[in-house]
């Protein structure tokens, strides 16, 4: 059942809060321990909170466009008094006094909060193994990974535990894990989503997304967390979108561009599905071209440099002093030491090292400042392809999933995973995953539709046009 | 300031110029911190006014306080900037009461540019930048020492965290540590009539660091620099200033070169003591401040905030200097421009004493007082002299004096109503009281009675006691005037009015 569908039902009466919440936690308790899709399941509250839902609708009041639905939030999104640990060491124990904007925005949505989702560590790595309680598993295939870093979150919509859940993408970390996993994963336009509450990675590239069954699922989420926060300096001055409605429209008349360099790595499977991707669309009315954007090959090693970097200032604050873990030793320096060498896991460290070294005096300008450099010439590229084109297709990751394990010691590889989401992320653009048949493997084949910045209604209902088209999840070519 | 511009210190031998240029940290007096809701207040219990922003908890963000924009823009219009577009840096190291272990301070693009600031002797100092930046908290160490060393424990208070703070760098333009004095004093007063802080260095809220190096001489190449640290008066700033030009000098003449170092004053040892040197410096890996957008104040808000800009410390000295002239002021009227050589020192007709009147006057934000006696019909010098020497022993109770009471009670003394002393013995009421009826505190302390009536008849008394003096006085020898109006005044206790006892002699005499 989508979260439209639920949503409606509570509203009307025709089903309580209550049963929808119940239903949710038994799929949960059936699977998690196979999936481990959170880090921590909130069955009480979520009991709660759906007891009020239901006592609003019988008070004859409306409970709002997410009545009832339950909803899975990754562990890096706080909540007040529940623990937020972004599923690492260093953050254990901690309860923020607070919940982020989007959180509260779900709340006044009517929404049922039921978990706290697993990701990899700070939302570094795209397999959900680097989170330091443990792996969560693809429910496709559970010796594959759901991908990264919100693969909790993807896990959790794939598996059936609820119907909808957020996720954060600072390089794709919700795109990917929504291919791998076989559902929708969106990333706004940097901006339009609040980023109060959500525990920074990149600040200059994060932003909270939603991940669902259906595109028009994402869009009804995208409406309830998007819009201005006067505690997000960052966030556009803009009215909330209202996206749910222009869903089905269409793509007639539009111009989509299929993105050359986001095959040249491609799984020759995963290639073809954008391929049968593009003939939808153009059956659909679209004029389909080819388009070369040359700038993002180079998106990930200026990934990889500006994410570290930024990283690497906002995770110092982990430092024993005020909250969290604290490992003793003899004076504050020590103390800073030997809290982050026991609190950090290795990605982690990995990254705020890289990320020390890319802003050091001396290297700077040859590492930080090329890859901003970098970073303009692919807002450029980007915009040179806009002038032909409404949205651009191709693959949202390279391959299907991998099998866990298989990348943890190669962490090139790793992140050769997110090379044709990355991009997104630099130029601050919006992009969305959508599910398109397998792999050679039987694996879901994630769709990427990207488009210009704020053209959000453009890119939903390429992806719509793209989802109604689909080949089955299991279906053959 | 009779050693600006000169070569110092004087018992070098004359050889050695001191450069110095200033950085100044000044608290904004705004009603929250500069980048969350929180109230800047200091002094309450620890860690009452935070919240996840000053915290820096993990997921919070900042919002730019746009009170503190407008205060940083006052100051750079106070010091003739450039106000320009700007952006927001993170500082990056590990301190304990910095609580996201980097601060938020503006970099390579401050808000305030190329401006000056006018000493009261003249010479303009060039003002490099003024930029907004965070306070960090304030770190308490528990144990014996007070320090760091040996501490069994550290307590942090974040209250401070976030506070915002001006920074204002001079160029390395003053050649003295008398310079270097005067142009602090002369800041302190400009951010006082901004609004924009207390000025009170003592509690912190304004801090001066300072960078002093020598030469062999004006024209030479700048000498390797130290920056002197925790200088927390005015005093200690010259004494710190001083003893490191010395202290340069007496290694470079002995063959030795300055290392580039951060030093710390000792105020109780008189001297300065190595932090760490250039090569110990941190990285502090600067990089554009993801979490924040440019500010980009458009051409109205800075005009705005220029015309809300009351006068500044120059201007008002010069209204002093042209009531000492004799010009009437009048409600409304324009100040006179401070730039066309009205200025305290080198005006005619103003006295080394009057000038000091005035610097002290201004310093402590008095001159209104003066300015209203003035405009209520009390002489110049006599509004000055009342408010240098008496209003000023307790400067904060006399700002807040009410001016009308104030210029009531001059004009007493100008009427010949009330003694001299007399008035002083009010005004001191006042002070005391924070305010009240000059003439109903003249009624209490039954000064009003002298006036007539007691005045006639004390001195008759005295010219009766003094019958040899009487017939000098009588034929001509008009200084005995002052022999008499002392006996009165010997018998009242100073409260006679002299000239009162002047005018009845005269009476007498023609009797
Ligand atoms: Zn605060």
């Amino acid at each position: 059942m989508t979260a439209a569908a639920i949503a409606a039902a509570v509203r009307s009466g025709e089903r309580r809060a209550a049963t929808v919440t119940e239903a949710s936690l038994a799929a949960i308790a059936a699977g998690e321990g196979e999936i481990h899709a959170f880090a921590l399941v909130l069955a009480d509250g979520a009991r709660r909170r759906a007891e009020e839902i239901d006592a609003q609708v019988a008070a004859g009041q409306d409970p709002g466009p997410l009545a009832g639905v339950p909803v899975a939030l990754k562990d890096n999104l706080c909540t007040r008094g529940v623990p937020t640990t972004c599923c690492s060491r260093i953050l254990e124990g901690w309860l923020p006094p607070y919940d982020a904007t989007v959180v509260k925005r779900l709340a006044a949505a009517g929404a049922v909060v039921v978990g706290k989702s697993n990701m990899d560590e700070f939302a570094m790595g795209s397999s959900t193994e680097t989170s330091a309680f443990g792996p969560t598993r693809n429910p496709r295939d559970t010796s594959r990974v759901p991908g990264g870093s919100s693969g909790g979150s993807a896990a959790a919509v794939a598996a059936g535990f609820t119907p909808v859940a957020l996720g954060s993408d600072t390089g794709g970390s919700i795109r990917q894990p929504a291919a791998l996993c076989g559902v929708v994963g969106m990333k706004p336009t940097y901006g339009t989503v609040s980023r109060y509450g959500l525990v920074a990675f990149a600040s200059s590239l994060d932003q909270v997304g939603p991940l669902a069954t259906t595109v028009a699922d994402a869009a009804l989420l995208f409406d309830v967390i998007g819009g201005r926060d006067e505690r997000d300096t960052t966030s556009l001055d803009r009215p909330a979108p209202r996206l749910a409605s222009v869903v089905g429209q269409g793509v007639e008349g539009m111009t989509i561009g299929v993105l050359a360099e986001y095959l040249e790595g491609a799984d020759p499977a995963v290639a073809g599905r954008i391929a049968q991707a593009a003939e939808v669309l153009a059956a659909a009315g679209a004029r389909v071209e080819e388009v070369s954007v040359p700038e993002v090959r180079l998106g990930l090693s200026a990934y990889y440099l500006i994410a570290p970097a930024e990283a690497s200032s906002t995770l110092a604050r982990y430092d024993g002093v005020r909250y969290g873990l604290r490992v003793d030793a003899e004076d504050t320096a020590a103390m800073n030491v030997a809290t982050r060498s026991a609190g950090f896991g290795a990605e982690v460290k990995r990254r705020i090292m890289l990320g020390t070294y890319a802003l050091s005096a001396g290297y700077v300008d040859a590492y930080y400042g090329q890859a901003l450099r970098v970073r303009t010439r692919i807002i450029d590229g980007f915009a040179a392809a806009y002038e032909r084109c409404d949205a651009l297709l191709g693959p949202t990751a390279p391959t299907t999933a991998f099998a866990l394990g298989a990348k943890l010691d190669d962490p090139l590889s790793m992140y050769l995973s997110d090379v044709c989401t990355i991009p997104t992320n630099l130029a601050g653009h919006p992009a969305i995953s959508v599910p398109f048949g397998t792999g050679a493997d039987g694996l879901p084949v994630g769709a990427q539709v990207l488009a210009p910045a704020l053209a959000e209604a453009t890119m939903f209902k390429v992806a719509a046009v793209l989802e109604a088209g689909a080949p089955a999840v299991g279906a053959g070519s | 300031m009779t050693d600006v511009g000169r070569v110092v210190p004087e018992d070098a031998g004359g050889a050695w110029e001191m450069v110095v240029g200033l950085e100044v940290h000044t608290e904004l007096r705004t009603a929250t911190k500069l980048f969350c809701g929180c109230a800047n207040l200091f002094g309450d219990e620890p860690n009452t006014h935070v919240c996840p922003v000053c915290l820096g908890l993990p997921g919070s963000l900042p919002v730019l306080n746009q009170r503190a924009v407008e205060l940083a823009m006052a100051i750079g219009t106070a010091l003739h900037c450039e106000i320009r577009p700007s952006t927001f840096h993170r500082k990056n190291y590990f301190y304990p009461d910095m609580p996201k272990d980097y601060q938020i301070s503006q970099y390579d693009e401050p808000i305030n540019v190329s401006g000056w600031l006018q000493l009261p002797g003249g010479r303009r100092i060039g003002i490099e930048r003024a930029h907004l930046e965070e306070d960090t908290g304030k770190t308490a160490h528990a144990g014996s020492s007070g320090r760091i060393q040996g501490a069994e424990y550290s307590l942090v208070d974040y209250n401070r965290s976030g506070v915002p703070l001006v920074e204002i760098v001079s160029a390395p333009d003053m050649r003295s540590s008398t310079e270097a004095r005067a142009y602090a004093t002369e800041l302190r007063a400009i951010l006082i009539a901004c609004g924009a802080s207390d000025g009170k260095m003592e509690e912190g809220s304004m801090r001066v660091d300072a960078n002093v190096s020598v030469r062999p001489g004006p024209g030479a190449p700048f000498g390797t620099r130290c920056e002197i640290k925790n200088l927390n008066s005015l005093r200690s700033l010259g004494r710190a200033v001083d003893y490191e030009a010395q202290r340069q000098i007496a290694l470079l003449e002995s063959g030795d070169a300055v290392v580039q170092q951060t030093r710390h004053w000792d105020e109780g040892e008189g001297r300065t003591v190595a932090l760490r040197s250039k090569e110990e410096a941190y990285d502090y890996r600067y990089f554009l401040e993801p979490d924040l957008v440019p500010v980009v104040p458009d051409p109205a808000w800075i005009t705005a905030v220029g015309a809300a800009l009351g006068p500044l410390p120059a201007e008002r000295r010069a209204r002093l200097v042209a009531l000492l002239a004799g010009a009437v002021p009048a409600v409304g009227e324009g100040f006179p421009d401070p730039d066309v050589g009205v200025d305290a020192e080198g005006s005619p007709g103003v006295s080394d004493a009057e000038r000091e009147q005035i610097l002290t006057v201004v310093d402590l934000g008095l001159d209104g007082l003066v300015v209203a006696a003035v405009a209520g019909g009390v002489p110049a010098r006599l509004a000055l002299a009342r408010t240098a020497n008496e209003a000023a022993t307790d400067a904060g109770a006399a700002a807040s004096l009410d001016p009308g009471a104030y210029t009531t009670l001059l004009g007493m003394e100008v009427a010949g109503t009330l003694s001299a002393t007399q008035v002083k013995a009010i005004l001191s009421d006042l002070l005391a009281h924070g305010g009240g009826d000059p003439v109903e505190l003249a009624r209490a302390r039954g000064f009003e009675a002298m006036a007539d009536a007691a005045l006639v008849t004390v001195v008759r008394e005295a010219v009766d006691a003094h019958p040899a003096e009487w017939v000098r006085y009588r034929d001509g020898e008009e200084k005995l005037a002052q022999f008499f109006v002392g006996q009165v005044m010997k018998a009242t206790r100073g409260q006679a009015n002299g000239k009162g006892v002047v005018a009845e002699l005269e009476r007498l005499a023609r009797e």
